[in-house]
């Protein structure tokens, strides 16, 4: 029943999955990654963006340009939400660390039940003329939907590692993230610059939120798998690294493809989790770490 | 001595709830509520007492669950028999998470404990014995014939368990392990630099958590006469665990029972009166505002008035 | 959970005046938790819709014992860890009198320990072997099927009579699917089938390509899906998008919510050539079941639920029917008296008359299996039309003969 053909068609799929995650995970790199923020709420923010996806569906919005309607909307909503953590918490000191990870699980939490408040425990899907039909390759059916996401996620990483490297703000960002103290010196902000950076990896979610509405039915709960799979992805790439996240996303979806054609779907949810507690245990600074 | 009497005091009065004639559903709802009391004081001693947030409790809730069920299962074996195997099971785990600490801190660590959450409910899904995601139904055995039904026989049971609880987080607060813990959450650094044994404690802390999270799960699958996977490792004791703590003050032991009965009895009138969400909502908004507004919990609100009492 | 009661207070009035009965009798209370979201939840909205239904007719005759009826249903979301907690909620707080069921095996499994330890009479709802284990001896399952061989032999041997050789399984994990497939796995093994793929998933997977490709690569001649509507409506657009091979001659057999309208609806054309089991199709002959669809029909537009209202509908209605009959023939709300009516009474109702064996289960059991045909997108209407539903087995209903393989009868 195994066969050779199985195991390549697996590893495809595991490609196309790991730029998925690559591409839900980027808004972490950024946030986690590059801010220190303890935001266990990425994937229920990316969730929440998927329903609000789901809402522009039923008024006719195909998902991808409802993703990037919704951006500029989440950007102003991070700036708000790392604002108000910034004031709350991070201001205090460490001490307030063990506190802003308790209000990140908080506003998860809430997140998640609002949803279920608001559109019920039912799945929710969306319509697009490329879900639910395949490209014919070489004798494999792939998915449109997966190569939808495929693309979103290299466009994305490519944008986000340009801006980083090319532009004033993004090596702004780089250089918060490296050194604050030598960023203050130099008359810069940094807690504007940070501000910032949180908005654009919350806008990122908005995309991200529409490719996993797009790559699957959504209910509320999903965020909790999400969470595995996001960090395990930012913690193999090695904090702040876009690149890094690129491949670390790859790796993840091909071991997951691998396991469950291998050992069945029971095992999924073990991979990510397994893999992430792996590379904490072994390399917490992940592939690329800085 | 004041501690003890109290105490005594209150296992004869849960005695005699149970033994009296009023509603069953008393019961039914004390139980989960006297089980946010066990969990959020387990929690509290390594979350509140070192500081390291541990997000796992399902994991040592639904072990010690499992653990119950297995040996229900393959021998019949009495309550308080799956008891103690939860909290062995449970302070196992616990000693495996308190190795974890020597690599992992803050945000790290709790994340390291919700994927323990995972795998271990990954690993009941996939385990056919006790039923897999399917889940398994137990036939409860017959009960003593001083207690009406079985439903009061476990509150009263874990009347028993909340005080021993207490007791235990109550002697580690005020013994040398506490102020081991305390010096540990303040800062490890210089903690270990004035020799103080953190491994040691950190262990500790972790071992007695996780027991006494499992124990708290043991009696689950004879409460429900039902186990499966999906809500015995729900992330909902997690929040539940920390927000109890979080809510009644995590630097004292009375915090978390006092954040455990008002959280566990106002999720108890919300699921008959409104529904089973809107209580999850509750503690989340109760959770967030208490980190942000009042980080010292309820207690810390008091404690000003106390000292103030206390010292005249 | 979100609380539905129906008090025909109106009714009643008019019921109390017209039987002369002095007023301010207790009612009757009748609870039970319906899932109305989650996964089972477009089939539960309908089905609670026929158990309202009944619950007037029967206020306007009266109530039962002269008593109105009051119908207490919560939702318990397909989740089975909410049920034994509505269920002692609905004892111990509401203190209902009679207890029906959850719809569904999953919601349904918990509270089998319950009823028994309390010793309860429990009206079972189109589920599955679900007291297998507990063996309770006041349950009474409705739903057209018994054990296992009444669900597959009719699926299985439609296989046969292609010629097929060898068959994979693809079941969920969960009570309603694992029990199907142990049953299934033996009458396969009896029939001389060769298994050539197993797979359990968990209920809550939502992405099948990985399996459907791992079928396809295994070559069988039969695929038997055990899944719940979540899941059948994810394997049926899985296959549809990466097909499932041109070895496959029948596809289908336990997928639960290919009954339900909106499903139907929504899956359109992909259905074409999916041989799956069905409790009534259009042009199946009950007593009373035509005139009782009409009614519902009108009640459904209004509460915009199934319009249709083929599969679980009649079948509630029928529940209450064998409550009322069982009530007012032993005049008791006793639940052992009216156990015992019940296991030696055959009881008459809008699906035909209903015989109890001694497990709990229908003594003749009636599973339809048929095959989708000639399907178009988006239209409900359609599935009036009995030429939709070609009926395979049994014989007494059969209309037509299979088409295979499964990829060309899709075509079709």
């Amino acid at each position: 029943m195994f066969s050779f053909e199985l195991l390549l068609e697996a590893i495809l799929f595991g490609v196309l999955l790991g730029c998925f995650y690559a591409a839900v995970s980027i808004g972490l790199s950024v946030s986690f990654g590059l801010l220190d923020v303890p935001h266990v709420a990425h994937p229920a923010i990316m969730v929440f963006g998927a329903y609000c996806t789901y809402l522009l569906g039923t008024y006719g919005f195909d998902p991808i340009v409802a993703g990037i309607v919704l951006m500029p909307v989440f950007f102003l909503l991070g700036v708000g939400v790392y604002r108000f953590y910034y004031e709350s918490f991070e201001k205090r000191g460490t001490e307030a660390g063990v506190r802003g990870l308790a209000f990140f699980f908080g506003i998860a939490f809430i997140i998640e039940v609002g949803l279920i408040l608001v559109f019920g425990v039912d799945q929710r899907m969306v319509q697009a003329p490329y879900i639910g039909t395949s490209l014919s390759l070489f004798g494999y059916r792939i998915p449109y939907r997966l190569v939808v996401a495929f693309g979103v996620a290299l466009v994305l990483t490519a944008a986000l590692t340009v801006y980083f490297s090319k532009t004033f703000l993004g090596r702004a960002i780089k250089a918060v993230a490296q050194d604050e103290p030598a960023l203050r010196l130099m008359g810069a902000n940094p807690v504007r610059i940070k501000q910032w950076a949180f908005g654009i990896a919350t806008g990122v979610s908005a995309l991200a939120g529409a490719m996993l509405i797009i790559v699957g039915p959504v209910e509320p709960a999903l965020d909790r798998l999400y969470i595995g799979r996001t960090f395990c992805v930012v913690v193999l790439a090695g904090l702040g690294s876009m690149t890094g996240t690129l491949a670390a996303g790859l790796i993840l979806g091909i071991a997951e493809s691998i396991v469950l054609t291998l050992f069945g779907a029971s095992w999924a949810p073990a991979v990510a989790f397994g893999l992430l507690l792996i590379v904490l245990g072994i390399r917490p600074q992940g592939l690329f770490g800085r | 001595m004041k501690y003890w009497i109290v105490s005594a005091a209150l296992v004869l009065a849960a005695l005699g709830l149970a033994l009296s004639g009023i509603n069953e559903y008393v019961f039914f709802a004390g139980f989960v509520v006297l089980t946010f009391v066990v969990l959020a004081t387990a929690w509290n001693i390594l979350g509140g007492y070192a500081g390291y947030v541990n997000f796992g409790t399902p994991a040592f809730f639904g072990l010690g669950a499992y653990s119950a069920a297995v040996l229900f299962k393959a021998l019949g074996a009495p309550l308080v028999l799956q008891i103690a195997a939860g909290a062995v099971m449970g302070g196992l785990l616990g000693f495996g998470v308190g190795l974890l600490t020597l690599r992992l801190r803050g945000i790290f660590f709790a994340i390291a404990t919700v994927a323990v959450i995972f795998i271990m409910e990954t690993l009941m899904v996939n385990w056919r014995y006790v039923g897999g995601a399917t889940g398994l139904q137990l036939l409860r055995p017959p009960v003593p014939e001083v207690f009406g039904t079985y439903t009061r026989m476990l509150f009263v049971v874990m009347v028993v368990m909340a005080v021993a609880a207490v007791s235990i987080a109550r002697y580690v607060q005020t013994s040398w392990i506490g102020r081991g813990l305390r010096a540990i959450r303040d800062s490890e650094e210089a903690a270990e630099c004035s020799g103080v044994p953190t491994l040691r404690l950190k262990l500790f802390a972790c071992v007695v958590s996780g027991a006494l999270m499992g124990a708290a799960g043991a009696p689950m699958p004879m409460y429900l006469s039902f186990i499966e996977p999906a809500s015995t490792f729900n992330l909902n004791y997690a929040i539940a665990a920390l927000g109890s703590a979080t809510i009644g003050g995590m630097s004292h032991w009375l915090g978390p029972i006092i954040g455990a009965i008002l959280l566990g009895s106002l999720q108890q009138i919300v699921t008959v009166t409104i529904s089973g969400e809107v209580n999850v909502l509750v503690v989340g908004v109760l959770l967030v505002l208490f980190v942000v507004v009042a980080p010292e919990g309820i207690l810390g609100l008091f404690k000003k008035k106390l000292f103030a009492a206390k010292s005249r | 959970m979100k609380l539905h009661r129906v008090i025909p207070t109106a009714l009643a009035a008019a019921a109390l005046l017209f039987s002369g009965v002095a007023a301010a009798q207790q009612p009757v209370k009748i609870g039970m938790s319906m899932p109305q979201t989650g996964s089972l939840g477009a089939g539960g909205k309908a089905a609670l819709l026929a158990l309202q239904m009944w619950v007037e007719d029967v206020n306007a005759k009266g109530g039962l014992l002269g008593r109105k009826v009051e119908f207490i249903a919560y939702d318990d979301q397909t989740n089975p860890a909410l049920t034994p907690g509505i269920y002692t909620k609905l004892l111990d707080v509401d203190k209902v009198d009679l207890l029906i069921a959850p719809y569904g095996t999953v919601p349904t499994a918990p509270i089998m320990p319950l009823v028994k330890q309390r010793d309860l009479l429990l009206m079972g709802n189109f589920s599955f072997q679900v007291n297998r284990t507990v063996q309770h001896d006041k349950w009474f399952n409705n739903a057209p099927w018994n054990n296992a061989e009444s669900w597959s032999a009719g699926f299985i041997g439609t296989g046969q009579k292609l010629g097929a050789k060898s068959i994979a399984f693809l079941a969920a994990d969960q009570e309603f699917a694992q029990n199907l497939a142990n049953g299934a796995r033996e009458l396969a093994k009896k029939a001389g089938l060769q298994t050539v793929y197993n797979q359990n998933y968990p209920p809550t997977t939502v992405d099948f390509s990985t399996m459907i490709r791992a079928i396809r690569a295994a070559k069988p001649d039969i695929v038997f899906v055990m899944s719940y509507p979540n899941d059948s409506v994810a394997i049926v657009r899985a296959v549809n998008e990466i097909g499932v091979g041109d070895s496959v001659k029948l596809f289908g057999g336990g997928m639960v919510g290919l009954q339900f309208t909106p499903i139907m609806e929504s899956l359109g054309s992909s259905l074409n050539g999916i041989v799956n089991y069905n409790s009534w199709v259009p042009g199946i002959q009950y007593p009373g079941i035509e005139e009782f669809l009409k009614r519902y029909a009108k009640r459904a537009a209004e509460a915009k639920v199934d319009p249709l209202g083929f599969y679980l509908p009649p079948f509630n209605y029928a529940i209450g029917q064998m409550i009322e009959q069982a009530v007012t023939a032993t005049k008791s709300l006793d639940h052992k008296v009216l156990a015992d009516y019940i296991r030696k009474n055959e009881m008459k109702t809008i699906v035909g008359p209903i015989r109890y064996g001694p497990d709990g289960e229908w003594a003749n059991p009636r599973v339809v299996q048929a095959q989708f045909r000639g399907v178009v997108d988006k239209n409900v209407e359609q599935f009036r039309d009995p030429k939709k539903f070609v009926v395979l087995y049994p014989d007494t209903f059969k209309t037509g003969d299979v088409i295979a393989p499964f990829e060309k009868a899709r075509g079709k």
